[in-house]
């Protein structure tokens, strides 16, 4: 893909002028990188930092049978939430394999908010489209809007002089409208970088000004512009799913380590009967998280033995820059995924010692 | 940036000649585009490479490289403080980052390197693409 075909978010300017390493990412022209991975991914955990994630998809869904409509398509209960508040959750085929995971943000019963995958946003409206019934309206709104995620322990103080609204009162995966920097905008308190932050929802137009205005506010600590490579490696060690990773159209919710989102005693959802049969059956297979023992890296696609069998591949691996340690995930045989077992990563040809540990590998003190 | 001192590879690495001994690192451009180092795999001591032949590997956060011997020849040390403090390719990539010394075998193996001008002429070149 050349530079002609590819898109790009309110922000690509804004961010190449900032010294963003540009690289294609899901159709757009995105950071991989300002000045250092590593000191992007720990100005997050100790301070705060920016990312550009307007790539992401918003769909969405309102009229009387929006909310019947998402409790057919996702497996976590969408009945559960209340006005203002966001879950996580899987739009699943009836494999009960995910045709994406995604934030649900419920304004009230008759509209949603659905916050998708890049890659996945052609596929998952027509998906949705397809599945369509009663009185709902679907409407895709990514090209209408700016992303701009806040992350950090000190998000909250870099974005409250920016808005109107009491950030404080926002509990962690809710969200308000409000606006920022006198712009209206849907601010949530949600992320994906296990830190604490914000992402903000606003038209395409204001949002440069509003991304400079938040390198001002977040001066006194320390913000830095972020980018993916940094995004992927804080998901990693909070152990955050990445679709097309560590999930895909292959993986089940269960096999996943998702049961969380899974809410099986509800009523009929795509997917849901085979989700039963194999929580029934045992799992074959089961996302872990691990770390290396020996030196090396384990990064995405190397193979996986156990008990020196071919078992897979990791389905994402790297330095964990705040952990110091080498870490992954990984499908393990159910029999072999409890934490402490112990198995190898083929790593350029030999076999690296490695072991299922406790996760998230990171889990915020705060 | 990159010193007449120095001669230097199509795989981003640069040697320095001395008394046909030869201490070989990757270049500025190398350790900028692989980004923060994190782990640097040496050559064993007494390792006799010809040229091309993986020489190591380093992992930075994003990314895994080989390094390659720039010259063919016995490898006489290696840079043991990389173990520790991996980041020296980073911070003095040209300097206190050299990776490894090897005895040249060849010595008109040398003539194939490409000189300062010639490396930053190949640089513009790789960018156009």
């Amino acid at each position: 893909m050349n530079s002609e075909t590819m898109k790009k978010t309110p922000l690509t300017e804004v961010c190449r002028a900032s010294g963003g390493k540009m690289v294609p990412f899901a159709g757009y022209e995105m950071p991989v990188q300002f000045s250092s991975t590593m000191d992007e991914h720990l100005a997050v955990r100790r301070g705060v930092g920016l990312f550009d994630v307007s790539h992401m998809g918003e769909v969405f869904v309102t009229g009387p049978d929006a909310l019947k409509l998402l409790q057919q398509l996702t497996c976590n209960n969408v009945e559960k939430l209340k006005d203002g508040q966001i879950h996580y959750s899987g739009l699943m085929y009836p494999e009960g394999t995910f045709v994406d995971d995604l934030l649900v943000h419920r304004f009230d019963e008759r509209r949603y908010m659905l916050c998708v995958n890049a890659a996945n946003r052609d596929k998952d409206v027509r998906w949705i489209l397809e599945h369509q019934t009663g009185d709902v309206q679907v409407e895709d709104a990514s090209d209408r809007y700016a992303q701009i995620a806040i992350q950090g322990p000190k998000a909250l103080e870099t974005v409250q002089p920016l808005v109107d609204v009491d950030l404080s009162a926002i509990k962690y995966y809710w969200f308000t409208e409000g606006h920022v920097d006198g712009v209206p905008a849907i601010i949530a308190r949600t992320g994906y970088t296990g830190e604490d932050g914000f992402e903000l929802y606003v038209a395409n137009e204001p949002a440069p000004k509003i991304w400079q205005r938040l390198m001002e506010t977040g001066r006194p600590f320390g913000v830095v512009p972020c980018g993916l490579a940094a995004r992927n490696t804080l998901r990693l060690e909070a152990k955050m799913a990445l679709y097309g990773n560590d999930i895909d159209n292959t993986t089940t919710v269960l096999e996943a380590d998702l049961g969380w989102i899974c809410k099986l005693q509800k009523d009929d959802f795509i997917g849901k009967a085979v989700l039963l049969k194999q929580k029934e059956e045992g799992l074959r297979r089961k996302l872990v998280g691990f770390e290396m023992l020996d030196r090396g890296i384990a990064r995405d696609h190397y193979p996986v033995f156990v008990d020196g069998q071919p078992f897979g591949h990791v389905t994402s691996g790297s330095y964990a820059p705040y952990l110091q340690k080498n870490i992954g995930l990984a499908y393990l045989p159910a029999e072999h995924a409890a934490v402490g077992t112990k198995f190898a990563v083929e790593i350029r040809g030999k076999q690296v010692a490695a072991q299922v540990v406790e996760t998230p590998f990171y889990k915020r003190s705060y | 940036m990159y010193s007449d001192d120095y001669l230097y590879t199509k795989e981003h690495e640069w040697v320095r000649v001395e008394n046909g001994e030869v201490t070989m690192g990757i270049t500025h451009h190398a350790q900028e585009e692989l980004g923060d180092i994190v782990f640097v795999e040496l050559p064993e001591v007494g390792k006799v490479l010809a040229a091309g032949d993986t020489l190591g590997s380093i992992e930075s956060v994003k990314a895994v490289s080989d390094v390659y011997a720039p010259v063919s020849g016995e490898v006489i040390v290696a840079n043991d403080l990389l173990t520790d403090k991996p980041e020296l390719i980073n911070q003095e990539p040209h300097g206190g980052g050299w990776i490894a010394k090897i005895r040249l075998s060849e010595k008109s193996e040398l003539d194939g390197l490409l000189s300062a001008d010639d490396y930053e002429a190949y640089l513009g070149e790789e960018k156009k693409h």
